[in-house]
């Protein structure tokens, strides 16, 4: 047996060895754009979106190629959940990162801290800044330079089934309590439950957070926020709407259990964005499109809020083909390439002069995106952003299990806060 | 004689051997001696992905991290973090360990004997691992859904509740044992049934002759017959179930909340999740798994040696 185990082990070395020479060829890309004249080489592009909106990335993507025939745009898609560490591992190695990365707002100033990102100001990148949205603006900037386009923005909102809530009688909640004291209605007289809760993804807290004033930090001010007495009555909403039954939840496969539920016509409401839109009009409970109803995020005790979130492009700062990359984050930021995503996925874009296109003023979920859009809280455009979403997971995990109380979950997420960002009281 | 003498003549006579050891010596210097030595020295430091040396195509930026002594290891032993995700991994160890080898040999004794589709039976039971680990744990997360999965509605067919397999502490923390008992089984299977079959049939028969029960001589012979091979695979599991890696990120990464975390998944998130990745503290944790698995080791292995074993 020991020499099995021998023999699996040498395999195994020559398999990493094997591995890691091709993934040293990997890294360098061919430079073909930096002498001037006409673009040239390789652009590759590492896109996020979701099964749904893959396809239309992709040859949105592609049609840079028909712009500048002589660059090839090489397509991947990388799930959402990898992206980050994916992004962090090749750009810290010096290897295999691509040219131009989406970036999720948390995660640009977090790469541009690393000097993973090159600075955009200046380059043609940026293409006619005055026309973005202001607030698109404020997560593609970190200390003074800017380093990413806004590609897309979103927010939360309240998906609703209009059907289930018609046959149970009720309005669309205005507030959780509201909807705490819909639920038993909806419950009796379809069967189904109010609301699925995504117990599994802390961006979901900040709902309920911002609904009762809080936030996580006040990154001005270098002080933790969420362990404050917003940040408990936070934790204690999701924890009574769980318990009443009000809603349905999970600590993992929060999105498809979610998807899946709101598609049967399981729950009769769900906190999403428009990213799940083409996915949720998929569902047997949207056969006729027209069911799925959108509302602003109910409030909480004493406000409404929800996360302002959406996505950048950036460029990668050891990219071998700069010229080239500027020139295709300017194409997928521009307004053309801004409308036909709305057209096509219903999602928000980042520029004022698209939303006065007919197609995408009347386009419904843009309708009611926007408004929510422009109302949307932004986050601590920090470094740290990223990861103080971690502590606040494992604390709404403990709690909707009931293995802390929201007193001990807001105060155990403050100290690791404290811990993260060392001069913040 | 002088050392380079010795060294010399050492070489002079052993050089084929020398020359064959070479190359694995080279590749485990490089594979393990390397990163290592490398983790080591990291945890004395305050290193974090900010200020390690980076090359960013052409860009250089120095290191700028420092020396700090044994800060990390003070601060990590002072952390009851630490303590309480030992205390699950020791748990979680000791019953994955445990169900894993009593499992494997009561399938290794029933499938040491003639019966009808043995080898099919013994190809069945070796089938986990023969699929690759991650498809495998998917295929139980899926199993596991509390909403969709397939165990749930089986027990909704026979009219029980749903059970929350990954969302409730304790269950999450059964669920990822017996998850992990599955995968382990077939090791401890053909371990132990190669174990068996190196035990003379004429023992089990002189037993027999006198008169010796099922019992007796599975307790006489079968268990001290197997002494070797399980105390060797008792071992190993061990040190692989304590950084069993894959089962507890890919099932729970860790949760509901910490209920599964155990010591190499929280080195992975101080490493891998916090922003900026705390490299220094991450391979202080590190060492502190190495060195405690190393006592482990040592501590068995003189455990064996007192009852005779030469090993």
């Amino acid at each position: 047996m020991r020499r099995g185990i021998r023999g699996v082990t040498a395999t195994a070395l020559v398999a990493g060895l094997a591995l890691a020479a091709t993934a040293c060829g990997g890294g360098e890309g061919d430079g073909g754009g930096d002498s001037g004249g006409e673009l040239s080489g390789t652009v590759t592009f590492w896109d996020t979106s979701n099964d749904a909106e893959k396809a239309t990335y992709k040859k949105l993507a592609e049609g840079f190629q028909k712009e500048h025939p002589k660059v090839h745009v090489k397509y991947v898609n990388v799930p959402f959940g990898d992206a980050n560490a994916k992004f962090k591992n090749a750009a810290g190695g010096n290897s295999g990162a691509p040219d131009v990365m989406r970036t999720e707002v948390a995660w640009t100033a977090d790469f541009a801290n690393l000097g993973y990102l090159a600075p955009l100001d200046g380059t043609p990148a940026l293409d006619n800044t005055e026309d973005y949205l202001p607030q698109a603006v404020g997560s593609t900037r970190f200390k003074g330079k800017t380093y990413a386009a806004p590609q897309v923005i979103d927010t939360l909102g309240l998906f609703y089934n209009k059907k289930i809530l018609k046959d149970a009688g009720v309005g669309v909640p205005k507030s959780f309590t509201e909807l705490a004291t819909a639920a038993k209605k909806i419950k009796a007289k379809t069967g189904a439950t109010a609301l699925y809760l995504r117990g599994d993804d802390p961006y979901w807290f900040l709902p309920y957070l911002y609904g009762e004033g809080g936030d996580m930090v006040d990154a001005r001010d270098k002080i933790v926020e969420i362990d404050d007495g917003a940040g408990v009555k936070a934790f204690k909403t999701i924890k009574s709407l769980v318990d009443s039954k009000a809603a349905i939840t999970d600590a993992t496969d929060g999105q498809e259990n979610q998807l899946k539920a709101l598609k049967d016509g399981n729950v009769a409401m769900a906190i999403d964005g428009p990213w799940d839109i083409e996915g949720a009009r998929a569902g047997k409970a949207f056969k006729d499109k027209k069911n799925l109803g959108v509302a602003p995020v109910p409030g909480g005790g004493s406000a409404q809020g929800s996360p302002q979130g959406g996505w950048n492009l950036s460029v990668y700062a050891g990219s071998a083909n700069l010229r080239a990359s500027y020139a295709f984050v300017k194409y997928m930021s521009s307004a053309k390439i801004q409308q036909q995503t709305t057209e096509q996925l219903s999602l928000l874009p980042t520029r004022k002069s698209v939303y006065d296109v007919p197609a995408v003023k009347n386009n419904e979920m843009v309708e009611f995106f926007k408004p929510a859009v422009d109302g949307a809280v932004q986050r601590p455009w920090i470094a740290e952003g990223n990861s103080l979403f971690e502590p606040i997971k494992v604390q709404m995990n403990k709690v909707l299990t009931g293995a802390a109380s929201p007193e001990q979950a807001a105060k155990a997420t403050g100290d690791a806060y404290r811990k993260l960002l060392k001069d913040y009281k | 004689m002088t050392f380079a003498v010795r060294v010399r003549r050492a070489f002079g006579t052993h050089w084929y051997a020398w020359t064959m050891v070479a190359p694995v010596v080279l590749v485990i210097g490089v594979i393990i001696g390397y990163p290592l030595v490398r983790g080591v020295f990291l945890s004395l430091t305050d290193a974090n992905e900010a200020n390690v040396e980076r090359h960013i195509g052409v860009n250089h930026l120095p290191a700028t991290y420092k020396f700090t002594g044994l800060d990390n290891y003070q601060a990590v032993l002072s952390d009851s973090v630490f303590w309480d995700r030992l205390g699950w991994t020791v748990l979680w160890t000791v019953g994955c360990v445990s169900l894993t080898f009593l499992t494997g040999l009561a399938l290794a004794n029933m499938l040491n004997r003639t019966l009808r589709g043995r080898t099919f039976y013994r190809l069945a039971l070796i089938l986990p691992w023969a699929v690759p680990a991650f498809i495998s744990i998917f295929t139980w997360r899926m199993l596991y859904n509390e909403k969709n999965g397939i165990l749930n509605k089986l027990l909704a067919g026979g009219g029980i509740d749903a059970v929350p397999w990954l969302n409730d502490p304790t269950w999450a923390k059964l669920s990822v044992i017996a998850c992990n008992v599955w995968l382990g089984v077939p090791f401890m299977l053909v371990a132990l049934l190669g174990g068996l079959q190196s035990i003379p049939g004429e023992l089990y028969e002189a037993a027999e002759m006198d008169g010796a029960n099922a019992w007796q001589r599975f307790r006489n012979i079968t268990v001290p017959g197997l002494r070797a091979v399980s105390s060797t695979v008792i071992l190993l599991s061990a040190i692989w179930t304590f950084n069993m890696f894959p089962v507890i990120f890919l099932l729970t990464r860790g949760g509901p909340g910490d209920a599964t975390e155990i010591l190499v998944t929280y080195a992975y998130r101080l490493s891998f999740i916090d922003s900026p990745r705390d490299f220094s503290a991450s391979a202080a944790w590190g060492v502190l798994i190495l060195v405690l698995l190393s006592l482990v080791a040592v501590v068995y292995r003189r455990a064996l040696r007192k009852q005779g074993e030469v090993w």
